[in-house]
């Protein structure tokens, strides 16, 4: 049994120079495998007696038991080590960029309708379109602007003939909204408009968001509300905000509402118009086929254009429709 | 309306400052759109006395002048050409500071002392520009301090007055409502009617009272017109705004601000007969106070005498009636048109005057008689000369009608949200001339003053009381109305997702005008014609767009010419195309995509994009909206012919996908390959409802074939006709492979196709697919000629 000892002590030499799992594997198979030199040793136990072969044969499992739990550690090692190499050989630079297209956008103007879309439509309104060839009358009659109004000379209309034209505001989709409703309607129109106008603070096209809300017993108290709340949400700050007596020939008190905005050379508060508002005038009601005497309403409408110049720093109205990607691209 | 602060304070002085002023006058609804002082800020100038002047030895241009400042006289080396002995003008002694921190110090001119200097307007900031020194009136005293002499510490405050309020188009107007949101006095100077010195009048004609309901006129004669308006007339004049003219413009212009009254003075000798207020005829010419000849139109109303039309009733004068230098005898006139029958005349001949502007929002139809004597007081005092009297053409009938407006108390509150005592109301109702003619079971009825032309309803009544109360003391509450809230259809992608789809697929969002270049346009879509503007901006946005591309092409140039090289747009809205009488106006979505398919990037990536990258995000954006969207070849126009792609949806064509047509390219000077593409929203975003199925638990079959067919057959075809002979198992269907090139022969393509079978309850036998799959061989033989790819 001088063998054994020998042969445990090579067995543990060749696990420990195995470099790669098939030589460790290979030591295995030479040592403990079926025909392996340790397990050989146990033919040699027939040559005992019964008295020394229980004995001899523990001594050779637990030779093999030895080399088998070397191999074992040994196999870990190299697999750690295997693992590793591998892991060294996948490394990449994390700080190259990805490969893929790059994020578009949408234009400012949209972005800030979908704010306001978002708030009205959580206060229970509507989202109607209208066509953007108007007839006078959805543009002007029925708004209570007649032929001759001088309110026509503020709106610089587009027009194809003397009665096709070009909506000069959203608030003919009041009219068509009520037209073809009952109420109570709660409702908002986004939309393109058009004036015949073009400098440096005016563009022939712009976009307002026009607002109705016909119900029994709505005051002007509400419209405030309405407004204030709006103005609060879409700037995320308390506002200073005002009304201001004006005029709408559709609207019966009307009011331009002003926000606080900075302050001026001297330091004096600088208010800011922001959208036109009032109570809905008894003639459009007449016009929409509205009982003015058991609904009252309000409408509103607000410049897109000028809540997004405010809210994300555009100082140049022109800039919204030359579609620079310079521009655009900054709105992601 | 521009007007002075002090002017106005004349009438009314509520004991408030000019900021807090203009900020009660901005919150009662007359907004202020600016403030200027009346002149620059200067200190230390006087009025000074020209006592002599003599040339100066060394400069022609230049004189010597000897100037008294009251106690004192100095020389001073001036080169005004009005500089002269006896002048009065102001005078910036050594020490004043001038405009723009001018300081004026003791100086050599020329190698002349000169110890000041006599200024022009513009010097002190009283005007743009001047061609001399400023002429002070013979009377001031000399020696006293120029700014108190002119009371110069005024400001010139600008009102943007809203259309309804045409009350307030005047000094009168403005007090008023001074006084009533102050609830100070308001005084009015004292109008003295002036006794006639002759007796001659010019007689009267109003064909149209329905138009001119009142028409008033006065001769006066002897009047010289070379004599200068007093300078009190002519800083009220310039501190609202106007030039002056001559003495009767000045006066007739001093009216019209002062009680908004516009007035018009004819020069006698020049009418022939009578005045005759009636309606143009078509045709009939009229060279206006401004030189211009216009035709008019039989709906104008006109100031004519027998011969002619003399003026643009409350628009303009004609220049052949019109005060000369050489005038001795005027005709004075001072009317009230209804509005109406003014509102847009001046407009529709391009004009637009202070005379229009009143008349047609409407002027007081009670203060003619008054105001033809405080004219007529004024201008004697200036002009001199003899006043005929009064004549006046009157139709009571035709006067505006102030109906008795019923104020509800209960409506007040409802309609503002506010309560109020009643007394509070009447108050209000009261200071502003509102008056209460009887009180009725609900309210009051209210007779309205003949200067509001904006109160006819209940409404308006109610906008007064909340005006005065201040919009900004009412309540606050939150609309409280139940409300149905209406359910979404689910089946319908909303515009926003669709944009936000084509946002991650790396489009950014345009917004193009709606109106187009009509040459680009008739390129673009030569089948439609563009609606065309009237009175379009410019020639290259005068028609209608027929297609969204047009303006998506110009951005893509934009952004080319601007080392853009990678644009990908999109936009939605509205394209307008004629249907007969109609007009359709129905949403797009189009875009417009050039450059490399990928950024620029270290992997590689530059190759440019082609047809299937475009389509591929269209099939992106489909698989979002739903099922049944196809492609099929097609054509048009803009459209490259071997790259156009219709897409179809329920068998309609829904829109296009495509390269620009290279004439097109060519012609824009764009680089690059351009794709486009354009859908009918409308018809994209109908899709369905998910309705979970159940799925097959059982193995997938896939065979692959290959063939080769000639390169004109459309895969689509193909595909359709694997899907006839495939059954109902089928699950997927792809094309892996298509090449054209070396071992494939000329004209010929190889199409390599995996088909997918599954069932729903069991395995498939291969015998069952092996049959199937030989049905499919054979139908793209027959049909085809297809061969099968060894």
């Amino acid at each position: 049994m001088d063998n054994l000892d020998q042969l445990v002590k090579q067995g543990l030499e060749a696990a420990d120079n195995a470099q790669t799992i098939q030589e460790l594997d290979q030591v295995r198979v030479d040592f403990l495998g079926k025909k392996g030199l340790i397990t050989q040793q146990l033919k040699t136990l027939g040559k005992l007696s019964s008295e020394e072969r229980p004995k001899a044969g523990a001594l050779i499992n637990k030779a093999k038991e030895q080399v088998q739990s070397v191999i074992v550690e040994k196999k870990q090692g190299l697999e750690q080590q295997q693992l590793n190499a591998k892991l060294e050989s996948e490394a990449v630079d994390v700080t190259l960029p990805g490969r893929s297209q790059d994020l578009g956008g949408l234009h400012p103007v949209t972005r800030t309708m979908q704010r306001i879309e978002q708030f009205f439509s959580q206060s229970g309104y509507s989202v109607e379109v209208g066509p953007e060839i108007e007839d006078d009358y959805h543009n002007f009659e029925a708004l209570n602007i007649p032929g001759h109004h001088p309110a026509r000379a503020m709106h610089d209309t587009f027009y194809f003939n003397a009665n096709s034209l070009l909506r000069t505001h959203t608030s003919p989709v009041q009219i068509r909204t009520m037209e073809i409703g009952k109420p109570p309607f709660r409702m908002i129109c986004p939309g393109r408009v058009y004036r015949c106008d073009s400098d440096q603070t005016h563009t022939p096209m712009f976009h307002q968001v026009e607002g109705l809300l016909v119900e029994e017993n709505v005051s002007f108290a509400d419209l405030k509300s309405t407004i204030e709340e709006f103005l609060r949400v879409f700037f995320e700050k308390d506002l200073k905000v005002r009304f201001r007596p004006s005029y709408f020939p559709f609207t019966e008190p009307s009011a331009e509402v002003d926000i606080e905005w900075g302050e001026d050379a001297e330091g004096n508060t600088k208010w800011l118009e922001v959208m036109g508002c009032g109570m809905v005038h008894p003639k459009v009601f007449e016009a929409s086929g509205v009982d003015a005497e058991k609904y009252s309403g309000f409408a509103f409408g607000l410049g897109v254009e000028r809540l997004a110049m405010l809210r994300y720093g555009v100082n140049d109205l022109r800039l919204f429709f030359e579609n620079d990607l310079r521009f655009l691209n900054q709105f992601k | 309306m521009k007007f002075s602060e002090q002017w106005l304070r004349e009438w009314v002085n509520p004991d408030i400052n000019t900021e807090d002023l203009v900020s009660q006058i901005t919150m009662a609804g007359l907004e202020v759109d600016g403030v200027e002082l009346v002149a620059g800020e200067f200190v230390g100038v006087v009025v000074g006395e020209v006592l002599s002047t003599e040339k100066h030895p060394d400069a022609d241009k230049l004189s010597v002048c000897q100037v008294s400042a009251g106690d004192e006289t100095f020389q001073v080396v001036c080169g005004a050409p009005n500089v002269r002995a006896g002048l009065k003008v102001p005078f910036a002694t050594i020490g004043a500071v001038l405009p723009g921190n001018f300081k004026i110090k003791k100086a050599k001119l020329r190698g002349v002392e000169s110890q000041g200097m006599l200024c022009a307007e513009a010097e002190l900031g009283m005007s743009e520009s001047s061609d001399g020194l400023m002429e002070l009136p013979a009377d001031v005293l000399v020696g006293q301090d120029f700014r108190e002499c002119m009371n110069l510490n005024d400001r010139m405050i600008e009102v943007d007055l809203t259309p309804n309020r045409s009350d307030c188009l005047s000094i009168a107007g403005l007090a008023r409502e001074v006084g009533v949101l102050n609830k100070v006095l308001v005084t009015q100077p004292k109008i003295n009617a002036v006794v006639p010195s002759i007796k001659d009048t010019f007689a009267i004609n109003v064909d149209v009272p329905a138009c001119c309901p009142r028409y008033i006129g006065r001769v006066i004669r002897g009047v010289n017109v070379n004599a200068e308006t007093p300078l009190w007339m002519k800083e009220k004049l310039r501190r609202s705004g106007l030039r002056s003219i001559d003495p009767v413009v000045d006066v007739t212009n001093y009216i019209l601000l002062e009680f908004g009254q516009p007035m018009h003075a004819f020069d006698l000798d020049k009418l022939s007969g009578s005045i005759n207020v009636r309606m143009a005829t078509d045709n009939e010419k009229i060279t206006l106070l401004d030189g211009q000849e216009v035709e008019l139109r039989s709906n104008t109303l006109v100031i004519a005498d027998e011969t002619r039309a003399l003026a643009i009733a409350g628009v303009m004068g004609g220049e052949s009636s019109a005060v000369s230098d050489n005038t001795t005898d005027i005709f004075l006139e001072c009317a009230f048109f209804e509005p109406v029958s003014i509102a847009g005349k001046a407009r529709s001949y391009g004009l637009h005057t202070d005379s229009s502007h009143r008349f047609e929002r409407g002027v007081d139809y009670k203060l003619q008689s008054e105001m033809i004597e405080r004219a007529t007081e004024l201008l004697l005092g200036i002009v001199g000369g003899d006043a005929g009297p009064v004549s006046e053409k009157v139709s009571t009938a035709d006067l505006p009608s102030r109906e008795l407006v019923e104020l509800r108390y209960a409506r007040v509150e409802s309609l503002l949200g506010l309560k109020v005592e009643k007394t509070e109301i009447e108050e209000i109702l009261t200071r502003l001339g509102l008056l209460i003619e009887k009180l009725t079971k609900d309210g009051w009825l209210i007779k309205v003053p003949s200067y509001r032309f904006d109160i006819s309803i209940e409404a308006d009544l109610i906008e007064e009381v909340g005006r005065i109360y201040g919009y900004n003391n009412l309540p606050v509450t939150t609309p409280v109305g139940s409300l149905v809230l209406k359910p979404s259809d689910e089946s319908i992608t909303p515009i926003a997702d669709i944009q936000n789809h084509l946002v991650t697929l790396g489009y950014q969002e345009a917004i193009t005008y709606s109106f187009v270049d009509p040459e680009l346009q008739q390129k673009l879509d030569p089948e439609n014609e563009g609606i065309a503007l009237a009175n379009p901006i410019s020639a290259d946005l005068s028609v209608m767009r027929t297609s969204l591309w047009t303006g998506l092409l110009k951005a893509l140039v934009y952004n080319q010419n601007r080392q853009q090289d990678r644009v990908r747009l999109f936009e939605t809205g509205l394209r307008f195309v004629k249907k007969g009488d109609d007009i359709d106006q129905s949403p797009m979505l189009a875009g417009v995509v050039s450059g490399s398919r990928l950024p620029e990037n270290w992997t590689g990536g530059s190759d440019s994009i082609d047809f299937f990258d475009v389509k591929a995000d269209l099939e992106s954006l489909f698989a979002r909206l739903g099922t049944g969207f196809e492609f099929r070849k097609s054509s048009l126009p803009a459209l490259h012919p071997g790259q156009t792609a219709e897409i179809v949806k329920n068998g309609e064509i829904i829109g296009y996908l495509g390269a620009l047509h290279p004439e097109i390219h060519k012609s824009l000077n764009l680089n690059g390959s351009v794709y486009l593409f354009e859908l009918c929203l409308n018809q994209i975003v109908k899709g369905n409802v998910p309705q979970c199925k159940e799925f097959s638990k059982f193995p997938e079959v896939r065979r692959d074939l290959a063939i080769i067919v000639n390169k004109d057959i459309q895969f689509n075809d193909v595909r359709t006709a694997i899907i006839e002979k495939a059954g109902d198992f089928l699950i997927d269907l792809k094309v892996f492979d298509v090449y054209q090139g070396q071992g494939v022969e000329p004209g010929m393509k190889s199409l390599a196709i995996g088909v997918t079978w599954q069932h729903v309850e069991r395995t498939l036998n291969d015998d069952e697919i092996t049959q199937t799959f030989n049905d499919i061989i054979d139908v793209l033989k027959d049909r085809f000629g297809a061969i099968l790819r060894s």
